[in-house]
């Protein structure tokens, strides 16, 4: 078990970059070095509180794991719901509001680790590569800084208010931020389409959510009122609890208990109704086709380091909440719908790489590939067994950080070459080799090169695709559709070339081939400072990729009590 | 009814006391005292301002401390004319801090802050406001509506000189006197059917089945009565007032009217449908509360959808903000359409979310109307495309102006949030599934123009944009609070004042 603190290390993570944005925001604005300053120390400090939460978990994920493999071999009642409690580290709890049963309830389990870490690292390289933002620095820091507040608020939110509080906490900055720190061209029209997008998607969930919490209440006050007696008195639920709760262990007791498979519309059950909201929903931050056309204009328009928290953390929030949310609380709806949503995520991981293979903004090639890598996320979620997830878990953080290199490197080049167009550059190695050693660690990761992270974390993902093939049906009136997994994995592995494809035509093309000297008289090398983001960002991508162990067993701890209730064994 | 005791009465109107004894200690500063004192000379007529802000927040402050009801006092007072409860607390509490906050963001305004009547007649109507959140018996309810809004009629024609503020006064006093007299008319028929004025004689009355004739009339009231409060609380359809007078008065006189009237009607509203028509009332067989329901869930729609729909295409921030408090009714309205009972709800949840909304909008609104004051005062405009660059000119103001607007939009962490919350909250537990659709889908199109003034405050390049906006001590400082008061009530505040609310609800529904 991971010790108790005597300091609560996850509202520091929360609170230490809203601290730093309110004191920002009182600075003189012409202090611009302080504030940097200011913002940096806030990141350091955040990063080192998230390496410490994933370091610790880490430590601690063998002693966890024997402990689940107790409760599993125990059998009896609850399984999923004490596994789920068990891995729930650094928990905080204080009572909100009571009445409707809103806790300020914090908690990291295997899934959320890795992607506090993520979130810390990100934040890190996204202060210091907005270093040489002038205008109005006190503003964008300040927003930039919350925004981050609220990424790291979802993750280790252990309640649906408090996640939804932070999420779309995270949304408004981040309008702003593009909006007025983006691409002069794009930047308007790009921050409305993604913050409606996303608020759409949100607002949807939030009904599906407060519809769940009404339906565990009247469950716990009825029927299942032994339930949880029970859960109270053996200490799941801490004593107390009311029926009425947006607790995420609460309401996965009420999944497990089977609150939600009650027919509520004709013969269609509750989970089965409210799944695609809630699924999709937050699926539109994860760019689920056909949702995801906010998210290349959003973030070619953003400034790099929105972009870099965006495509490398915030696409991730919607993937984990849709997981959280949907699959773990409405396993029942998950087993139906999952199925043809999978369609959806292969449209994704093909479409997305042959769009992306048609651009001539490097920055757009960049979007249009984390669409077609957070298909393969959602993917993963869709083979609902232990091997394919754990991939996608992989796959979030990979892609997190391979992402935010890449946006990092592109903004490197057009910070010096003031053009993302393809064709026009060229020869850049020769000028900035850093440059172009990041790209193409990036690029290896991107394609799947065994060694990267990349791989580690699609090839599961396609086992995973492969191993639940004949357990999947799809009743589509008399006619059911069996057996398809496979030949989708086959179709998305194909995916894989095209995204080599054009990793290898946008390397060869922007790095490669003669440099023009006289079009860009003044590109020089990038600075310490941007040596220090892409190595930073590649390191986690070699790393994982020789060692997945670092994350693996975090994230099978995590999902145990999703697979439990969707009735896989682990 | 209990025998009259004095003393013990009195707790249920002091606020509206202390509101009468300010009233008259502003007309002496303002005229003096024949023989006695010679009035505060001109120049220091703002200090009124000051007097006002601190005597209402005292009196809100007392009424919380001294006043406040208990289980055991809380009933009917002078003759049934007022109920004392936690409900009508709540309320006062709210407009009472309306009215301090209106007072301090009048100070600057050109042709109204040094004006020592603009202070007194905003007393009075608050007084009126006051009344109403109380008011359980027909004629109190009628008196009261209309002492809160004949000084409004006033105030918005305030500005003499001023050819739109005369005639944004002479057009709400012609559609207000118009809803009054359908009110009133409905209010008539009632108390004919019944032969009772007080609001809860007549709910035993009608529940009794002493009333056998047909449903019809009684309904007939309802709608007329429906339609009175709709013109007060600005629902469509009958909202046609709303841009006109929002856009025509002067600046505070709308932060003024958009809140604490509103707030008051809702109180009123409330009180009225519970009261006098709760689940128990059936006529012939027929549920009056799914009637009025009906109607409520309706209105809501309408408000909703209107106001948000048109609010896009205004260009006037005012006449926006006009559009926007529509829509805030309308989303008000989905809570009071969620207060029926129902197998899953007591409606206590929904009264509660309410007056939480009422609570939040209050702050929030004026804060809005805050900046706006600051700004038309510094640059004579309100259109919404000259706010461009306010972030580079004033980034204080922009960042008030941001906050108010993303609680409006319902965007955490300011109290919005949590208002919206509450209230789709109470309509999925009332069943109302496809109602709190509605309204998330609305609060979208909402949050579009309200992201798009932010937008233009802090993207936009605008004419003036190195000439810096100043603000005067009061303003900085009544923005800092009430920003900080709306943030807290979306963070830590919520559960006090929630639990506050629920509080309130339990006393108007006896459970």
């Amino acid at each position: 078990m991971v010790e108790a603190l005597s300091f609560p290390v996850l509202s520091l993570l929360i609170f230490v970059p809203i601290i730093a944005a309110v004191i920002i925001l009182f600075m003189p604005r012409e202090s611009k070095d302080l504030i940097k300053g200011i913002a940096i120390t806030a990141a350091f400090i955040t990063f080192g509180l998230g390496l410490f939460t994933f370091i610790s978990y880490n430590n601690a994920v063998n002693d966890l794991r024997t402990e689940q493999d107790a409760i599993i071999a125990d059998g009896g009642d609850i399984v999923a719901t004490k596994l789920y409690d068990s891995t729930l580290v650094f928990e905080e709890r204080v009572v909100w509001v009571p009445q409707l049963g809103i806790t300020y309830h914090l908690g990291v389990d295997g899934l959320s680790a890795p992607m506090v870490l993520l979130t810390s690292m990100v934040m890190i390289t996204g202060v210091l590569i907005s270093w040489r933002i002038e205008d109005r620095t006190r503003e964008f820091m300040a927003f930039f800084l919350l925004l981050v507040a609220g990424v790291f608020g979802v993750f280790v939110a252990n309640d649906m208010f408090v996640l939804f509080f932070f999420y779309e906490l995270a949304i408004f900055p981040m309008y702003l931020l593009i909006a007025t720190w983006g691409w002069v061209k794009l930047r308007e029209y790009a921050a409305m389409k993604l913050t409606l997008y996303i608020l759409i998607g949100s607002v949807v969930a939030l009904v599906g959510a407060i519809a769940m919490v009404l339906q565990a209440n009247q469950f716990f006050l009825n029927e299942g009122a032994a339930v949880f007696a029970q859960a109270v008195e053996s200490g799941v639920l801490p004593a107390d609890s009311t029926t009425m709760s947006f607790g995420i262990t609460q309401l996965t007791l009420a999944a497990e208990a089977g609150a939600f498979s009650v027919p509520i519309l004709g013969d269609i059950s509750f989970a089965n109704l409210w799944f695609p909201f809630v699924f999709i929903g937050f699926g539109v931050l994860a760019g689920v086709f056909p949702f995801h056309n906010w998210s290349p204009d959003g973030h070619v328009a953003a400034p790099t380091a929105v972009s870099m928290i965006h495509a490398g953390v915030l696409m991730k929030v919607g993937a984990y909440a849709a997981l959280r949310l949907g699959v773990q609380l409405l396993p029942e709806g998950a087993q139906t719908h999952l199925p043809w949503i999978v369609f959806l995520t292969l449209v994704n991981v093909v479409y997305g790489a042959f769009i992306a293979f048609r651009q001539r903004d490097f920055k757009y090639v960049i979007g249009f590939s984390s669409v077609s890598h957070m298909g393969l996320v959602s993917m993963g979620w869709a083979t609902m067994n232990v091997i394919g997830m754990t991939g996608a878990g992989l796959q979030m953080f990979s892609h997190g950080a391979m992402t935010a290199l890449f946006f990092g490197c592109v903004g490197m080049v057009y910070d010096r070459a003031h053009t993302r167009d393809i064709p026009s550059l060229g020869g850049f190695v020769k000028v900035m080799p850093w440059v172009a050693v990041a790209f193409i660690v990036g690029g290896l990761t991107s394609m799947g090169m065994p060694g990267f992270s990349g791989f580690v974390a699609e090839f599961p993902i396609f086992v995973g695709m492969w191993n639940a093939s004949p357990n999947i049906s799809l009743q589509i009136g008399n006619f059911a559709l069996t057996n398809y997994y496979s030949i989708l994995v086959i179709i998305a592995a194909l995916g894989i070339v095209i995204t080599a494809a054009y990793v290898l035509r946008v390397t060869g093309q922007v790095f490669f081939g003669a440099f023009n000297r006289e079009k860009y008289p003044d590109v020089g090398d990038i600075t310490l400072r941007e040596r220090f983001i892409l190595v930073f960002l590649g390191t986690p991508l070699v790393v994982l990729g020789l060692y997945p162990q670092l994350m693996e067993p975090m994230l099978v701890t995590g999902l145990r009590p999703v697979l439990a209730l969707l009735g896989v064994s682990t | 009814m209990n025998e009259f005791n004095f003393l013990q009465s009195l707790p249920a109107i002091a606020p509206e006391i202390g509101l009468v004894i300010t009233a008259i200690v502003l007309l002496a500063l303002d005229s003096g005292i024949p023989f006695v004192y010679a009035g505060l000379p001109e120049s220091r007529r703002k200090g009124l301002a000051l007097v006002t802000a601190v005597s209402l927040i005292a009196t809100a402050l007392m009424s919380i401390a001294v006043w406040s009801p208990t289980p055991e006092t809380t009933g009917l007072y002078w003759g049934g004319m007022v109920r004392y409860d936690v409900l009508a607390l709540v309320f006062k509490v709210m407009i009472l801090f309306a009215g301090a906050i209106t007072a301090l963001i009048a100070v600057d305004a050109e042709g109204i802050g040094n004006k020592g009547e603009f202070y007194l007649i905003m007393v009075v109507s608050t007084l009126g406001a006051c009344l109403i959140s109380s008011a359980s018996d027909l004629i109190m309810l009628f008196l009261a509506l209309e002492t809160t809004t004949i000084p409004l009629y006033v105030l918005a024609g305030f500005k003499r000189g001023d050819t739109r503020s005369s005639e944004s006064g002479m057009k709400y006093f012609l559609f207000g006197s118009f809803a009054s007299a359908i009110l009133l008319y409905g209010l008539s028929l009632l108390y004919g059917f019944s032969g009772q004025t007080n609001l809860y004689a007549i709910a035993e009355y009608l529940s009794s089945g002493a009333f056998t004739a047909n449903a019809f009339p009684v309904l007939a009231a309802l709608v007329l009565i429906l339609v009175g409060f709709g013109f007060k609380i600005s629902a469509a359809p009958f909202h046609f007032w709303t841009p006109d007078v929002y856009e025509g008065a002067p600046t505070p006189v709308t932060a003024f009217l958009s809140v604490a009237s509103k707030a008051g009607s809702f109180a009123l509203l409330m009180r009225f449908l519970i009261a006098t028509f709760p689940a128990a009332v059936v006529i012939n067989g027929q549920e009056i509360q799914n009637f009025w329901v009906t109607l409520v869930t309706a209105l809501a729609v309408v408000s909703m959808t209107f106001g948000n729909v048109v609010a896009l295409a205004q260009r006037n921030v005012k006449r926006l903000l006009a559009y926007s408090s529509i829509a805030q009714a309308g989303y008000t309205l989905i809570g009071l359409a969620a207060v029926q009972v129902t197998a899953t709800s007591t409606g206590a949840e929904a009264v509660a979310a309410i007056t939480y909304y009422m609570f939040m909008y209050t702050f929030t609104n004026l804060l809005a109307f805050a900046v706006i004051i600051v700004f038309s005062e510094a640059t004579g405009t309100e259109t919404i495309s000259d706010l461009a660059g306010l972030s580079r000119r004033s980034p204080w103001m922009a960042l008030t102006l941001t906050i108010a607007l993303l609680s409006l939009a319902g965007v955490p962490p300011a109290a919005g949030f949590f208002g919206k919350f509450f209230l789709f909250n109470a309509a999925v537990q009332a069943n109302l599934v496809w109602l709190a659709i509605v309204g998330v889908l609305n609060s979208i199109v909402a949050l579009f123009y309200y992201l798009v003034i932010i937008k233009v405050m802090y993207v936009d390049k605008g004419k003036d944009e190195d000439k810096p906006i100043p603000i005067s001590r009061t303003y900085l400082y009544v923005m800092g609070v009430v920003s900080v008061i709306v943030i807290l009530l979306g963070t830590i505040g919520v559960q006090p004042i929630f639990d506050w609310a629920l509080q309130g609800a339990r006393a108007l529904l006896n459970v």
